[in-house]
């Protein structure tokens, strides 16, 4: 366990050619904490955490890393700290488990050296974590839609970073998938103290599973913090333009988002 | 989560090792994958050797083991000297070389590419080539290094069209591929529009630029595809672990720390001079480049960098095409024509199955 990193952006301006998907950007990511980032559909999460983790570069703004300009790093040293599991990755044809898994310890490797102990037992871990061990001779492109999306969760924990962005990491998962998978990232935020950063569209999953809130709409943040404070009704009717009601999870005591849409709700 | 189920629901698995079980079954399979792989390399060796051996003894003279092996030690052995150390050893050693630069870069596109269509000798790298060098040698009756130089430029310059063609918003396999196909089409008929000038007595030598052919092979034309290869291959080697990367996908290959931009620049240039030097002194032998991955990856199975084994079946795919190219049919055909009635129906069958399905290596 190292000490916590911080991530923080900083007037940040991303776009794909001429358009402008976010604007002068500002966000401190909570070291040790589970954030969720939540908001309609294009309204610039995917973005914001393509361009945290390098993938994109700014038009303006920085993306922090510690301090450090994290487009100015070495990108291996950098994925040995910040790891990033794509919106629904594609796995080439035939690729096995273990070896899908094993890419994930490429940032530990150098250019000719032998797999060694270290890289054994944190894919071995990994698998464990996810429960994909019995997986790890099939061949990816066999298993259902909650196995494989555990393998490349798998595959994010193999690389062994102190932060994990995970974008969409629940989509096309059924509920007790959805819900093992965030418990997974609960247990690793929990003993290893990985902060993890997650774009989710269950606004009530994001509301039991983070520990801090960011609403974004229209590439801006309009509202961050613990769940009790973004998730009210105002701001939910703000960022997705649906009336709501929120009331108390009886289950979590975390707050609980219900839709009022123009049928089937009681007078 | 190996453990039986306690109520709490607080038990965390340990995440920083994983149970000594999942740990050896880790373990025994990397070693399984190991023992394959080195299995397949070493077979595959072993067969070269086998048939290098055998097309340097047989020919219109059968010369036993013992003389061809004074003749690679330099002495003088009557008739063996010139057909063996003149003929028979260079046309040998160019089918080796040639093939494992083939087979190299065919699987360096096509795992790059993320499809085994995205070979350079279905996307017009190979044709580029081939159309450079017939110039420079029917056009402008050059000969030697300056004809690699055109197969280079021809190369180059094709990879780069192929490529700026295909741009839009980043590289889409499909369109690179189609792309590429249609001007692998436009520069086989610029060869064959080369060829028409050429004057008769040259015919049997040009159509090497039409299928590929060791036909008058020698040292000369072998040692700068040694040289490339001996340059390139090691090249090519050191960008295997990002290679394996980029099959996941750009971002997730970037997410791991691989310069994905620069991988891709390195493993074409590098690629680009394998093919452009092989045809340069034998012409585009047909589908090597494009078989070499696939067969390779049937043989090693899932895991392991295929650009060794593609190496390997590439070299061995042209020497035995050449062998029996020469002495299986009644008449000698150019290697090309043998390789290319092995892979033709490979092609077909690549490009129904991508119809139904994205498909890869």
């Amino acid at each position: 366990m190292t000490a916590a990193h911080t991530l923080a952006v900083e007037g940040l301006t991303l776009g794909y050619g001429d358009r402008t998907v976010i604007e002068s950007l500002d966000l401190l990511v909570p070291p040790g904490q589970v954030t969720a980032v939540i908001g309609a559909n294009a309204c610039g999460k995917s973005t914001l955490l393509r361009s945290m983790s390098r993938l994109l570069a700014p038009k303006k703004g920085h993306v922090l890393l510690d301090g450090k300009e994290v487009h100015r790093m070495p990108p291996k040293q950098l994925a040995r700290t910040l790891g990033l599991l794509p919106q629904s990755p594609v796995a080439p044809e035939g690729i096995t488990v273990a070896d899908l898994v094993g890419r994930g310890r490429h940032p530990h490797q150098r250019l000719l050296a032998r797999w060694n102990a270290d890289d054994d037992a944190a894919v071995a871990a990994a698998l464990d974590a996810t429960e994909t061990a019995g997986l790890a001779e099939r061949s990816v492109d066999e298993l259902s839609g909650g196995q494989r999306q555990r393998v490349w969760i798998a595959m994010a924990l193999a690389q062994q970073t102190d932060l994990l962005l995970l974008d969409e990491p629940t989509t096309f998962l059924d509920v007790s998938h959805q819900v093992e998978v965030l418990d997974l990232l609960t247990d690793l935020n929990r003993s290893r103290g990985t902060t993890i950063v997650m774009v989710l569209h269950d606004l009530n999953l994001a509301g039991r599973y983070a520990d801090h809130l960011v609403a974004m709409a229209d590439g801006k943040i309009l509202a961050a913090g613990t769940p009790a404070d973004v998730l009210t009704e105002d701001t939910v009717r703000a960022v997705y333009g649906l009336e709501n009601r929120v009331i108390t999870d009886p289950a979590s005591g975390k707050p609980l988002v219900l839709p009022l849409g123009r049928h089937h709700v009681l007078a | 989560m190996n453990v039986p189920s306690s109520p709490a629901a607080d038990t965390a698995p340990d995440l920083e090792t994983g149970s000594s079980t999942t740990i050896a079954a880790v373990v025994r399979g990397r070693r399984n994958r190991g023992v394959r792989l080195r299995t397949v390399v070493t077979v595959l060796a072993l067969l070269i050797l086998a048939v290098f051996a055998l097309s340097v003894m047989a020919g219109r003279t059968f010369y036993p083991l013992g003389d061809v092996l004074r003749v690679v030690f330099g002495e003088d052995v009557p008739g063996a000297s010139f057909a063996v150390g003149r003929l028979r050893l260079p046309r040998a050693a160019l089918a080796v070389l040639a093939g494992a630069s083939f087979g190299l870069a065919g699987v360096a596109f096509q795992t790059m590419l993320r499809n085994p269509l995205a070979s350079p000798d279905i996307i017009g790298i190979s044709s580029g080539a081939g159309a450079g060098a017939a110039f420079a040698i029917v056009g402008l009756g050059l000969g030697g290094a300056s004809v690699s130089l055109f197969a280079i430029t021809a190369g180059l310059a094709v990879a780069l069209v192929v490529y700026a063609l295909s741009y839009k918003a980043g590289v889409a396999d499909t369109r690179l591929i189609l792309v590429g196909i249609g001007i692998a089409a436009m520069l086989e008929s610029v060869t064959a529009y080369i060829l028409n000038q050429a004057p008769d007595w040259e015919l049997q030598e040009a159509m090497r630029w039409l299928t590929g052919s060791l036909n008058g092979a020698s040292w000369n034309q072998a040692l700068p595809v040694l040289a490339a290869l001996l340059i390139c291959g090691p090249v090519l080697l050191s960008q295997a672990r990002n290679l394996g990367a980029t099959r996941l996908g750009d971002d997730t290959a970037s997410a791991l720390g691989v310069r994905v931009g620069r991988t891709r620049l390195v493993i074409i240039v590098a690629a680009v001079l394998l093919i452009s030097f092989a045809t340069a002194a034998t012409g585009p032998i047909a589908f090597v480049a494009f078989l070499a991955g696939p067969i390779a990856a049937r043989l090693v199975g899932p895991g392991p960098s295929l650009l060794v084994p593609a190496a390997l079946v590439g070299a061995l795919l042209v020497l035995v095409a050449d062998f029996c190219g020469q002495y299986a049919f009644g008449t000698r055909f150019p290697v090309g024509v043998v390789t290319g009635v092995l892979g033709a129906p490979y092609l077909v069958y690549l490009i129904v199955r991508v119809n139904r399905a994205g498909a890869s290596l």
